[in-house]
């Protein structure tokens, strides 16, 4: 076995770490405690948590890539041990049976038949037209699909990306809004008139068209340099974090806007003003005295984008320019499900599966967001 | 007044110009000429003095920013950028790659457009405004909960579902209207009914919501609580005063989006079979149409900067105090 | 206000209509039951000008409205071509060097076609042949002013006809060389038609003297190419053999177009208003495009002055007068699902079958034949199919250092593919049995395929007794071995195998298929890497040989061995050359075998080559011959004559259709059902209780209070 580390892993785990850090680094501190105490003291708040660790836990497992060993009898006496080009997760380990045991074609949930009829030799040798029995029958819970994978497997393993979408944007997202949110707040001035310049040009182009350039662009890039991206996973990650790239360069401004007004108000404060006063340098004023007084907008937005993104991705997957076709994502699901519908009889289970896992992430993150924003600044009317 | 506008007007240009370099630059990356071209021509029997021709045919032999061949101010003029950028100033928006005008265009798909996003837009802010009226009106009660637990439900939906399944219940099961298509003129109207009322639905749970925080800080204030300690009717500080004074929030938030109905909806238009300019802008990117995409580009920029001027404007009409300088 | 009140009386009609007609009819109440036909098209059309056309969605439109001198019979297999402007087909003499004629099976330095037109066939009323009393054109030259007012092209009212002249043929003919026309024949022609490539360089360089867009006689230039012999005669002159000439006649290339139309259209202002050649026809044909809005609707109406033409013999409608059916509307229809779910609804008269809508209205009889099922049949729907002259295949990269060349390692590992990718697999999955496994480069039905045991591809396939079978898995993996990749690992490194695959498909179904294509390389234990890309960067790929292994198709332009082999030919090849050889696919043997059969005329000397060179393809396995199409075409019980013919474009006038029982259909199918909108008001009216009932309690707190 060889560990295997995407980008997208990386950043996934960095991102947890620090958030790990954060937790620690405040768990004494009863002012930044005691909100989060009064989200999780909730029923609803406890809850939603609990359902997106569930969640969480999944991508995480799904994050932990490898390729396997392949048997060293096959390969020429004394060569070094190769490995698979195909990328597998922890989560594909664990789900073996559901990931190797697929079917021919469409068949429904907990069905010991296809979903289509097969020409078969019948018993007495004569062509006959029926239901071919499955392999694996009552193996599927939630069905197959059209090349008779799994259905829950497709929807667990698109977890992760919507996971990736959610969190990963926010991450590339965040410096932009904060750095330059706060800088025009606070500087005024020729800066702010560059800062609203930009961020007001971005904003009056269409997103969707900006989107489908930039998606476009990196995959021209993609294919100029094949040889950075050997394996299939590693093509399908880096379309991604060019994705959550592109979503978060383009989503920064609304954040930003919002800083810029909190720094306004803020920066003719008297305590802003006694550091001035003190000769505390600028950067220091922003990062000690200023940037801690407005976390909470930042916190406040980063859970509410969440859900924002993940159903962002879907859309985006539908026009075209979302998520590389081959990996496993809600939009993909939905994209082929909506063909199904036209069947006769339906074959609905894909589009369920995709509805029901996305419903249930981001319900879970939107009843969540809304205990934090409670929680944390319970004036905040919600800038949309 | 007209000072101010004058002032917008010139800070719209340099909006404008950036807007149009970052498509440019964008779109250049990914396509060069020929792959315009080749999409053009077709995929059988295309040989190179075809692509040549399309090129010089449709002025995308020059190079793209700066012009080294020539010399002078030629050097920046004699280019891509500035041919094709300077006519959408003008809003001469010049022939589609395909050989369509584009002004024309857009005028014959504006209406369709329009009849789908007016609608939507005017009856969605009624209702809504409704339903938040109601569920503050009945503020803590279990019907408030439920209808925001529901509203939050709803917003929890990707609007793909709500697109699909409109379309095969109305649609395809029931029969009440066509699945999809139009027809200009008042047969229009049985085309309409099906995406206005998706459209409805799915917005549904985010601006109730919004509008019902909205309502909820209004009733929080000083001047509400000294109408009710007056003995005034709930429902009619409701109406008189807290509706009247959240309007002002409302509609100078919902002024910005008026402009962009114009281009329509991607996502519905494209399901419905709408011929409106969110349709026309989905072809052109999967066409990659470049003429298109960047007057579309262009014209959504600049119905952007209109919708800002006039929540400017509609500040000062809801609000003497305030004074545009 | 005053409209209003003018659509007053037309209220109860409207009301009635409302009543008798189901509510989700998208067309205009009461249409259904007239002569009209209703079709769809997928994609807006990019050009209608038949000098520059060449897909077949455009050629739906225009084949019908642009008469080429030469049509294929509706009826005959395998296909036949026929006259259809002409008095009878066109005779050929074959000439020396100096024009002299000479036998056939000589050396031949030129061919020469004379045909002759049928006289009295007119155009469909034009503005372009509008005259004005004193017989000068009525729009030409066209007043600023007047052409300012106009918005639509209808608003042109008056109109004119002429008759049809050889001139027109010879016409069309040189706008082919009009670099501003940019026809994509015009590369490929130059070869064939003598004196092409001067006419083109001297009219580009007369159309840099002055606006690029005016009006260029094109008939002052010297062309000795064609000659217009008399009214009705002309000649067309090549260079030396090409029996496939005659295929092109019959194709809208070569189809009339009027030198008035260009003078009309090339005027000042005309071109902004979407007032082109490219954009409304001017034909002879059965149909004339009334009604030109991409964006919603396409429709063709009977040519009030189409000539005498009559349905061919051997058929119930025999001798009847064509075209039978007034009026053709093809509504823009972008998806699958509602064009399927509106042919169920009545509102279309024909389908193609996804292959999602298939288990609903095909399944496969006891002999393995397709057929309707019994709730299609019901609905009185009536099913045709045909193999396509198309193929479709998994193409190598022949420059690959993997899989490429025609070395014996690269040759077995591409056979092994061969054997391992299980086509009746995907004909079964994706395409629901509407495919043949492909056995070599030639589809059923083209001169030169072979049909049962002696048809099969030897590499992959073997002989029953009945049927071909696929080769066992063991085959392959033997075969893999002896490549030096024995169970998908480098024998010499112990590296596993790993192949690419590019394509630009993205579509709903990507998925699955790049999936099931994962899955097939898999059971040889290789592994599979997708790349999937835009159009672009993958035209780009295959031009400069990156790509390693690839989808392609080819869909004939002409029912004739030379068309498919070409496909094949080492100087045809893609990288360098650009052309159609996709794979690169070079071997001297094959070649030198393509440029003999090219010339010749169809009979077993050909046909012996022909099998040499299909054997050579199958050895060295450039492709793996994935599968033939096959088309399945539905249709309503109410639209008769809509035999499939893959290579007629002028197939709407044979149509015939039955309105009153259209209207009667549509009407059943589509009763609404209400009671989801009575329960939903009824739950509206029930969620007033609760509110009304938590209002009061409000109230007595208030009051309590």
């Amino acid at each position: 076995m060889k560990p295997v580390l995407l980008w997208s892993d990386a950043l996934l785990f960095l991102l947890m770490a620090g958030v790990l850090v954060l937790v620690w680094s405040m768990r004494h501190e009863d002012w930044l405690r005691d909100p989060w105490r009064h989200v999780m003291r909730s029923r609803i708040g406890a809850g939603s948590a609990l359902l997106l660790v569930v969640f969480l836990a999944v991508g995480l497992l799904d994050s932990l890539h490898y390729r396997e060993r392949l048997p060293r009898e096959a390969g020429p006496p004394g060569a070094t041990a190769q490995h698979s080009g195909e990328v597998l997760s922890a989560l594909d380990w664990l789900l073996t049976d559901l990931r190797t045991r697929t079917e021919k074609t469409y068949s429904a949930p907990l069905a010991t038949h296809l979903y289509v009829k097969e020409s078969m030799k019948g018993p007495d040798g004569r062509e006959v037209r029926d239901y071919p029995p499955l392999q694996y029958p009552r193996g599927h819970l939630l069905g197959t699909d059209k090349v008779g994978q799994d259905v829950l497997y497709l929807s667990l393993k698109s977890i992760r990306t919507g996971l990736l979408i959610g969190s990963l944007t926010t991450l590339v997202m965040l410096p932009f809004a904060i750095t330059l949110g706060m800088a025009a707040g606070y500087f005024g001035g020729r800066v702010d008139d560059l800062i609203q310049y930009v961020y007001t040009t971005i904003n009056s182009i269409p997103g969707v068209l900006l989107i489908a350039a930039a998606v476009l662009v990196v995959q021209a890039q993609i294919e100029a340099h094949p040889e950075l991206f050997d394996t299939a996973a590693a093509r399908a990650d880096v379309r991604l974090l060019a994705l959550c790239a592109i979503l978060g360069i383009t989503g920064w401004t609304g954040l930003a806007r919002l800083l810029r007004g909190e720094v306004l108000k803020l920066r003719e404060m008297e305590f802003v003003q006694a550091a001035r006063a003190f000769g505390v340098g600028r950067l220091a004023i922003l990062s000690r005295h200023l940037l801690p007084n407005v976390m909470h907008l930042v916190l406040i937005t980063v859970v509410i984008d969440f859900s924002g993104l993940v159903l962002a991705e879907a859309v985006l997957s539908y026009v075209g320019v979302g998520v590389d076709p081959a990996m496993n994502s809600f939009g993909n699901m939905i994209n082929g499900a909506r063909l199904e519908l036209a069947r006769e009889p339906v074959v609905w289970w894909q589009l369920a599966a995709a509805f029901v896992f996305m419903f249930v992430l981001v319900l879970a993150a939107n009843l969540f967001a809304d205990q934090v924003r409670d929680a944390l600044d319970p004036r905040m009317e919600r800038k949309s | 007044m007209l000072d101010y506008l004058v002032r917008r007007l010139l800070y719209a240009l340099p909006i404008l110009l950036g807007v149009n370099l970052l498509t440019f630059a964008l779109f250049f990356m990914v396509n060069t000429p020929d792959d315009m071209a080749r999409i053009h021509l077709g995929v059988k029997r295309v040989t190179p003095q075809a692509i040549e021709a399309w090129k010089a045919e449709h002025g995308y032999d020059r190079p793209l920013f700066i012009n080294t061949q020539a010399t002078g101010v030629d050097q920046v003029t004699d280019t891509l950028f500035v041919d094709k950028s300077l006519g959408l100033f003008a809003f001469d928006f010049g022939m589609a790659d395909d050989g369509r005008d584009i002004a024309r265009e857009i005028k014959t798909r504006m209406w369709p457009s329009l009849a789908i996003a007016l609608p939507t837009f005017l009856v969605g802010l009624l209702c809504y405004v409704s339903f938040a009226l109601l569920l503050t009106f009945f503020r803590g009660s279990a019907l408030d909960r439920g209808g925001v637990i529901l509203c939050v439900a709803l917003m929890s939906i990707s609007g793909l579902f709500y697109v699909i399944g409109g379309q095969y219940l109305m649609g395809k099961l029931w029969h009440w209207f066509p699945i999809s298509g139009w027809q200009p003129g008042l047969d229009a109207w049985k085309f309409l009914v099906m995406p206005v009322v998706v459209g409805l639905v799915a917005g549904i749970g985010d601006s109730t919501r919004f509008y019902r925080a909205l309502f909820l800080e209004e009733m929080g204030k000083d001047y509400v609580r000294t109408a009710r300690a007056k003995g005034l009717s709930d429902l009619r500080v409701l109406f008189r005063h807290v509706l009247g004074n959240a309007m002002i929030p409302i509609l100078t938030g919902v002024v910005v989006v008026i402009p962009r109905l114009f281009l329509g909806s991607l996502i519905i238009e494209s399901f419905f079979g709408i011929p409106g300019l969110g349709s026309y802008t989905i072809d052109a990117i999967q066409a990659q149409d470049f003429a298109i995409v960047r007057s579309m580009v262009f014209l959504g920029s600049v119905l952007y900067i209109v919708g800002l001027v006039l929540t400017d404007i509609s500040y000062t009409l809801v609000d003497p105090r305030v004074r545009l300088e | 206000m005053r409209s209003l009140l003018r659509l007053l009386p037309a209220f109860p009609a409207l009301l009635l209509a409302a009543c008798t007609e189901p509510p989700n009819n998208p067309y205009p109440a009461g249409q259904s039951r007239q002569s009209v036909l209703y079709s769809a098209f997928s994609e807006r059309p990019k050009h209608l000008d038949p000098a520059r056309s060449y897909s077949e969605n455009e050629y739906v439109f225009i084949g019908n409205i642009y008469e080429p001198a030469l049509q294929y019979h509706f009826l005959k297999r395998p296909y036949v071509l026929e006259p259809l402007t002409l008095t009878a087909m066109p005779q050929v003499r074959y000439l020396d060097a100096q024009g002299q004629q000479v036998r056939a099976d000589g050396p031949v330095s030129f061919s020469e076609y004379e045909l002759r037109l049928q006289p009295g066939i007119r155009y469909q009323p034009h503005p372009a042949f509008a005259k004005r009393p004193d017989g000068r054109p009525r729009y030409v030259p066209m007043d600023p002013a007047e052409l300012a007012d106009i918005e639509r092209f209808t608003q042109f009212h008056e109109t004119g006809t002429r008759e049809l002249t050889a001139a027109d043929y010879a016409f069309q003919i040189r706008r082919l060389a009009d670099p501003r026309v940019q026809s994509p024949l015009l590369g490929f022609m130059l070869d064939y038609i003598v004196g092409l490539e001067a006419l083109s360089q001297a009219i580009g360089e007369e159309a840099k003297r002055g606006a690029r867009e005016r009006f260029i006689d094109l008939e002052r230039f010297e062309f000795p190419g064609v000659t217009v012999v008399d009214r009705y005669t002309w000649r067309i002159r090549i260079h030396g053999k090409y029996p496939q000439f005659q295929y092109w006649l019959a194709m809208p290339f070569f189809a009339p177009v009027p030198r008035e139309a260009e003078r009309f259209y090339r005027q000042p202002g005309m071109a902004e208003k979407n007032f082109t050649l490219d954009w409304q026809p001017v034909g002879t044909g059965a149909y004339y495009l009334a009604e030109n809005d991409p964006n919603r609707v396409m429709l063709l109406r009977r040519n009030p002055h189409y000539h005498e033409d009559y349905f061919p013999a051997g058929h119930p409608d025999a001798g009847k007068r064509l075209p039978m059916v007034d009026e053709v509307i093809y509504s823009l229809e972008k998806e699958n699902v509602p064009y399927w779910n509106k042919f169920l609804q009545g509102y279309y008269d024909a389908s193609g079958v996804s292959s999602d809508s298939f288990d609903q209205a095909i399944r496969i009889g006891a002999d393995g034949n397709p057929d309707l099922t019994p709730d299609m049949r019901a609905r009185g729907i009536r099913l045709s199919t045909s193999v396509r002259t198309s193929n479709w295949y998994l193409g190598f990269n022949m420059l690959d250092p993997v899989l490429g060349g025609l070395a014996e390692r690269q040759r077995k590992l591409r056979q092994a593919l061969s054997i391992a990718l299980d086509f009746e697999e995907y004909i079964s999955i994706f395409l629901n049995g509407r495919g043949l496994p492909g056995q070599g480069p030639l589809p059923p039905g083209i001169f030169g395929a072979r049909e049962g045991k002696a048809g099969i591809n030897p590499v992959v396939y073997t002989w029953d007794g009945k049927q071909a079978r696929r080769r066992p898995l063991a085959d392959a993996r033997r075969l893999l071995a002896e490549a030096g990749y024995p169970g998908g690992r480098d024998a010499r490194t112990g590296e596993p195998l790993t192949l690419y695959l590019d394509t630009m498909d993205s579509g709903p179904e990507a998925k699955s298929r790049l999936d099931w294509y994962r899955k097939q390389f898999a059971r040889l234990d290789i592994q599979l890497v997708v790349r999937s890309t835009d159009y672009n960067r993958f035209q780009d790929k295959m031009r400069k040989g990156n790509a390693q292994m690839f989808e392609w198709g080819w869909n004939a332009d002409y029912p004739d061995p030379e068309n498919f082999l070409f496909l094949l030919y080492g100087p045809n090849r893609k990288v360098g050359n650009n052309g159609e050889n996709a794979a690169n696919y070079q071997n001297p043997a094959f070649d030198r075998l393509f440029e003999q059969i090219k010339e010749m005329e169809n009979g077993p000397a050909r046909q012996a080559l022909i099998d040499e060179m299909v054997h050579i393809v199958r050895e060295d396995a450039p492709w793996v011959f994935a599968y033939y199409p096959k088309s399945f075409a539905l249709r309503h019980g109410w639209v008769m004559n809509a035999e499939p013919n893959l290579m007629a474009h002028n197939q709407l006038k044979y149509r015939r259709v039955d309105g009153a029982a259209r209207a009667a259909y549509q009407q059943r199918w589509n009763r609404p059902v209400w009671w989801p909108l009575v329960l939903s008001l009824a739950l509206l009216v029930t969620a007033i209780w609760p509110v009304a009932a938590s209002y009061r309690k409000h109230l007595r707190a208030a009051a309590r209070a």
